[in-house]
């Protein structure tokens, strides 16, 4: 166990450079810089801000401080936001967004599974072309579509829900919500569709012949079975909902990494862009990680070597 | 209470899907003893697993009793609810599966599954029923009984699964234990053993024993009585002996010369039944064996045969567990009408 760990994490340490290298050349590949949308840059001011932030090195050499730089734990300067260190931004915005994502993911997970697994058990009945129909808007509607529409009723006519920033407990309703309408509805054709694959297997009917209610069957001995595909999916999507969405943070103003991440690209803002996309990989690597010990636990037959 | 611990009066069961109605029994009766066994022979899709599965309330969802009664223990089967048949379950009527390897759940350990079986009914502790487990596995012959209660099902073989489904089913002494081709997916020793291992229980328990199978090897080895089943129909039915050597309806006779014979020193070829079973969608109006059946008459397809009885045989049956030998077949009944107007003649 811990020997795979250990391989694995050295595998993910491969990984993330390779992500790094890719992203710093590709990055370099797209046309533009970070100065040039500044008005009324003389070429020499522009010619000595390159030199201040090493632009105008050639680009190898570029890669090769940063990437010297960036063993250190050092992710460089943003170069549209004076003053602020990537390192800084990350630590000061990741927090809002994980905090966000880890209860959009826990709402995801605690409204898809009971759905699949009701649908899959009622299938074909009523409650499970219900939630089907459900789970396929939830998936098809936008989250642009979703926030808004939220906020409309319950921010603008209900007044219920304060519609923007993080302040209170009950700001935190529409942001999580937003976010888990595309996963909790992912996961509840996930779990449908596998609880079926398990509701017919021969220990199913073994434990009806026992005497097993139909709720302890379903929820003890069916279940455990099921979960290992919304379980492959949970890493990924930790991953994802942590770093936040561009989207939910702009409409309901909170001031997380998501936002960050997309600024940083039209500016051009190269350390930001590095540093959160290496940001990304590493937790991605790290949540994938997690996914194959949790496997282990949940079933017996997979062993971690 | 009748005398019967199993009493099955015409039931008719039918699967009801898209295609159509599935006339998976049609008119099945069985009587059955404490303590008795019951062999339940004939081909895939012959109604052996439904027959005994709608005795515990185990057939699919679309599968309904149309017909007819089902008494087990006292208790009207076929008039329960879900609810109702679950506390018989696994107490009073438990099953075996064919495939030990699926019938377990991967997931948890043997002993949580057999524990699970002796504390669903009842009200023992989690020390009782793991000492109940302790013992049913030392019952059914597993050795190293705390290491194997911590073992997932795939560390043990298929024998040794098969072992515990019967530990698992054993758990609250049912009266009847019903076996669906227990030995079909293991391999010849362990089906040896595990035989040898449900003729001891039987002995020692004093249960009710169906055996559901289609290898006429296991029945002869441990039955009292054996019911052959064609299309949802029992057409014979009577003692070991009798069934096999005094066989009296075609199809039985089919079964029975199908059996490869080792003894015999000359190569011979096996002799398959010709043509295809039935199909249940559509069965046929006469008897459902007309159309394959060597000595096949005109009636056979315009009518359906009733029951013919005949005399026991004397020989080997567990004394109090002869059924009564009938069939159903218009060679026997037209034999048995020549024979008594033969009588008057002379």
């Amino acid at each position: 166990m811990v020997k795979y760990i250990v391989k694995r994490i050295l595998f993910g340490v491969l990984t993330a450079f390779v992500v790094a290298t890719l992203t710093f050349f590709i990055m370099n590949l797209v046309p533009g810089g970070p100065f040039l949308s500044e008005k009324a840059v003389t070429p020499q001011a522009q010619a000595a801000m390159e030199a201040k932030y090493g632009l105008d090195k050639p680009l190898f050499v570029q890669y090769l401080t940063y990437m010297g730089d960036i063993l250190h734990g050092d992710m460089g300067m943003s170069l549209k936001k004076r003053g602020f260190t990537v390192n800084d931004i990350i630590r000061n915005k990741f927090p809002v967004s994980a905090r966000l994502g880890l209860l959009a993911v826990l709402v995801s997970v605690l409204i898809g599974v009971p759905l699949g697994s009701v649908a899959a058990y009622n299938r074909g009945k009523a409650v499970d072309n219900v939630i089907i129909v459900f789970s396929t808007a939830g998936i098809a509607i936008p989250t642009f579509l979703s926030s808004t529409l939220m906020m409309y009723f319950f921010s603008v006519k209900l007044k219920i829900l304060p519609s923007l920033g993080l302040q209170t407990p009950a700001s935190y309703i529409m942001p999580v919500l937003a976010l888990s309408l595309y996963p909790a509805s992912y996961i509840a054709r996930l779990m449908r569709s596998s609880m079926l694959d398990v509701i017919g297997q021969d220990y199913m009917r073994t434990a009806r012949a026992k005497g097993v209610s139909t709720f302890k069957s379903i929820f003890k001995h069916a279940l455990r079975n099921a979960i290992l595909p919304v379980v492959t999916y949970l890493g990924p999507l930790l991953a994802y909902l942590m770093t936040g969405s561009f989207i939910v943070e702009k409409i309901f103003t909170i001031p997380g990494l998501g936002s960050e991440f997309v600024a940083a690209i039209p500016s051009r803002d190269y350390p930001l862009i590095m540093g959160t996309t290496i940001f990304l990989a590493c937790l991605i690597i790290m949540m994938n990680v997690l996914v194959d010990i949790a496997y282990a636990f949940i079933d017996p037959r997979i062993k971690l070597k | 209470m009748s005398e019967y611990l199993v009493d099955i009066i015409h039931e008719k069961l039918s699967f009801f899907t898209p295609a159509g109605e599935v006339k998976a029994l049609n008119d099945v009766s069985i009587q059955m003893r404490e303590g008795e066994v019951l062999g339940i022979v004939g081909e895939s899709g012959s109604g052996k697993s439904v027959t005994a599965y709608s005795l515990m309330g185990l057939t699919a969802d679309n599968g309904k009793i149309i017909g007819g009664e089902v008494n087990f223990n006292g208790h009207r089967i076929d008039l329960m609810t879900e609810k109702e048949i679950r506390k018989i379950r696994g107490k009073e009527i438990s099953i075996i599966f064919q495939d030990p390897m699926t019938s377990l759940n991967p997931v948890y350990t043997i002993g949580n599954q057999i524990e699970e079986a002796v504390r669903v009914h009842g009200d023992k502790t989690k020390n009782e029923a793991r000492e109940r487990a302790r013992e049913l596995l030392t019952l059914v012959g597993i050795n190293e009984p705390d290491k194997r209660l911590k073992q997932y099902p795939h560390e043990l073989s298929g024998g040794m699964r098969q072992r515990v489904m019967i530990a698992i089913a054993l758990a609250c002494e049912p009266k009847l234990l019903i076996a669906d081709e227990p030995t079909t997916a293991l391999d010849v020793t362990i089906q040896a053993q595990i035989l040898e291992l449900m003729n001891d229980l039987k002995k020692k328990l004093k249960m009710g024993i169906i055996l559901i199978t289609h290898d006429l090897g296991v029945v002869a080895s441990m039955c009292d009585n054996i019911a052959v089943m064609y299309a949802g129909e029992i057409v014979e039915y009577g003692p070991l002996d009798d069934i096999f050597y005094n066989p009296q309806h075609e199809y039985t006779k089919g079964l029975l010369k199908s059996i490869p014979k080792f003894q015999e020193k000359e190569y011979s070829k096996l002799v398959p039944i010709e043509g295809q079973p039935v199909d249940l969608l559509n069965p046929p109006k006469g008897c459902p064996f007309a159309p394959r059946c060597e000595s096949c008459m005109k009636v056979c397809l315009e009518k359906k045969p009733e029951r013919t009885e005949f005399d026991n045989l004397g020989g080997y049956t567990v004394v109090g567990m002869k059924g009564k030998h009938y069939s159903r077949c218009f060679l026997q009944a037209k034999k048995e009408f020549e024979m008594k107007n033969g009588e008057v003649k002379a």
